[in-house]
């Protein structure tokens, strides 16, 4: 093998193909989690009972739903890892650990802005929200910063699960308090979207930047700390 | 079978020293005096009345907690960016965390029931307090992960990543909350004038409980870490070595 075919990015592009590629012939997204979503979706306005807070609260529902399933996604991208202890056979191979990082990273970044989309039209439907086009934009340029800080934390987190095996159940107590950030900008730039309790669209551009710093600063993050967490 | 062990006996090996019992005196006798101090001698806010004691409790056990949780981080630095990835460090930081935790436990408690005198409230979605609860469940988890297994040197690897992730995630938790929103009460003892606005004896007293309660964190911490030392030896050394000493004490 040449030094070209394992660089770090080559590395990357190799593992998010593979994910996907697996992603799209098994469909565990489309059939199983997509549904967990849906109906969380649905039991939010049982919950809440009341179209008027439905519509309220609207954009924190849709983050929340996505922060959950957020963990059955990163789950599954490093139960399928595991499986054939492939992540051993990974390292054993010396490839780039940073280069693994950014390809389940982007990979993640992927299957959640899918998942979103789907998910922001549930919203529409369900809870009766709407979008202009210049929401639709500054949704799209949340969502995307926002799935790449979820997937730099999920992919750390998950991947040092992944090496303790047997010990996924961390990963809800490690990534939800990480991500809270994300949480917070999203759900607030997600009301301007939405225009919902009076937030104007000029509101929303704000926590983009928030939003981009977590990005930035854990995918960095991540690619110092992957290969330790995940070594054996 | 007369084998040569390669480390101190955990059984026979305590985690006192003199200094350590030393220091356990100081920090007994300074808590005796800080309680007299706190209950007895200060006079009550007048404000707040007595709720006011509380704060010779609130404010060292937070000031512990934040202290225990820089001290994991430098700890852990130290262990990550040291030559030779010296364990002392790495158990250094996980004695720190496990104190850090009970203190931060504590500062929640006190801080709330205060909140409940002060504010008619148990509890505020403030900056100061909703980072104080992410940083006490993000340790939590810094504990878990100190509990997966593998060998030592994985263990303060991975756990040096998560403490040190963990002083990036901190940070970014209280700038979004403060964006959320911001209500707390403003700092109360030095002004932005710089003039200290608290009776003398009430200040001493503070300042003194912090002192103690640093002392304190220093004689858990000393002790725990040789409790981890001695736990990571029984870890190395099996139960083989632990039966063997058991059994030349019968006899």
């Amino acid at each position: 093998m040449t030094q070209h075919s394992t660089s770090t990015m080559s590395v990357a592009r190799a593992i998010a193909t593979k994910d996907l590629r697996i992603e799209w012939r098994s469909k565990v997204l489309v059939n199983q989690v997509l549904p967990f979503a849906g109906i969380v979706m649905v039991l939010f306005a049982f919950a809440l009972d009341n179209d008027g807070i439905l519509q309220r609260v609207a954009p924190g529902l849709v983050w929340l739903a996505v922060l959950f399933s957020s963990l059955i996604i990163v789950q599954r991208t490093f139960a399928i890892e595991s499986a054939d202890n492939a992540l051993d056979a990974i390292k054993v191979a010396g490839v780039s650990s940073a280069g693994v990082f950014l390809g389940k990273s982007v990979a993640l970044v992927v299957q959640l802005l899918l998942f979103e989309g789907v998910l922001v039209l549930l919203s529409l439907v369900l809870y009766q929200v709407h979008l202009s086009w210049g929401g639709a934009v500054l949704l799209v340029t949340v969502s995307f910063l926002a799935n790449i800080g979820i997937a730099a934390m999920g992919a750390l987190y998950g991947g040092l699960g992944a090496a303790a095996k047997g010990r996924e159940t961390l990963l809800p107590l490690l990534l939800l308090p990480a991500v809270a950030p994300v949480l917070i900008a999203a759900t607030r730039a997600t009301e301007s979207a939405f225009g919902v309790g009076g937030a104007t669209l000029g509101e929303g551009w704000p926590w983009v930047a928030l939003l981009a710093v977590f990005g930035a600063l854990f995918t960095f993050g991540g690619t110092l700390a992957f290969g330790v967490l995940t070594e054996e | 079978m007369n084998s040569i062990q390669p480390f101190p006996s955990p059984l026979t090996t305590p985690t006192g020293t003199r200094a350590s019992r030393g220091l356990g005196l100081v920090v007994f006798l300074g808590m005796v005096l800080l309680t007299l101090l706190g209950l007895f001698f200060t006079d009550e806010d007048v404000v707040q009345g007595s709720t006011v004691r509380l704060m010779y409790i609130h404010v060292p056990t937070a000031w512990v907690a934040y202290l225990a949780f820089i001290v994991t981080a430098v700890a852990s630095a130290m262990y990550m960016w040291g030559k030779q990835h010296s364990l002392t460090f790495d158990r250094i930081a996980g004695a720190s965390a496990e104190v850090g935790v009970i203190f931060m436990g504590l500062s929640l408690v006190t801080g709330s029931l205060w909140g409940r005198l002060t504010w008619g409230t148990y509890w505020q979605w403030d900056p100061r307090l909703t980072t104080t609860v992410f940083l006490f469940v993000t340790y939590v988890g810094y504990l878990a992960v100190r509990d997966l297994g593998g060998s030592h040197q994985q263990r303060a690897k991975r756990s040096g990543v998560v403490a040190l992730l963990a002083v990036l995630e901190i940070p970014l938790v209280h700038f979004s909350v403060v964006l959320w929103r911001s209500l707390h009460q403003e700092a109360s003892v030095l002004q932005p004038n710089g003039n200290v606005t608290m009776d003398g004896l009430m200040l001493f007293t503070l300042l003194f409980g912090v002192a103690v309660f640093t002392l304190l964190f220093a004689w858990m911490v000393l002790h725990r870490q040789r409790v981890l030392t001695l736990a990571d030896a029984i870890d190395d050394g099996g139960l083989e070595a632990a039966l063997q000493e058991r059994r030349s004490e019968a006899n």
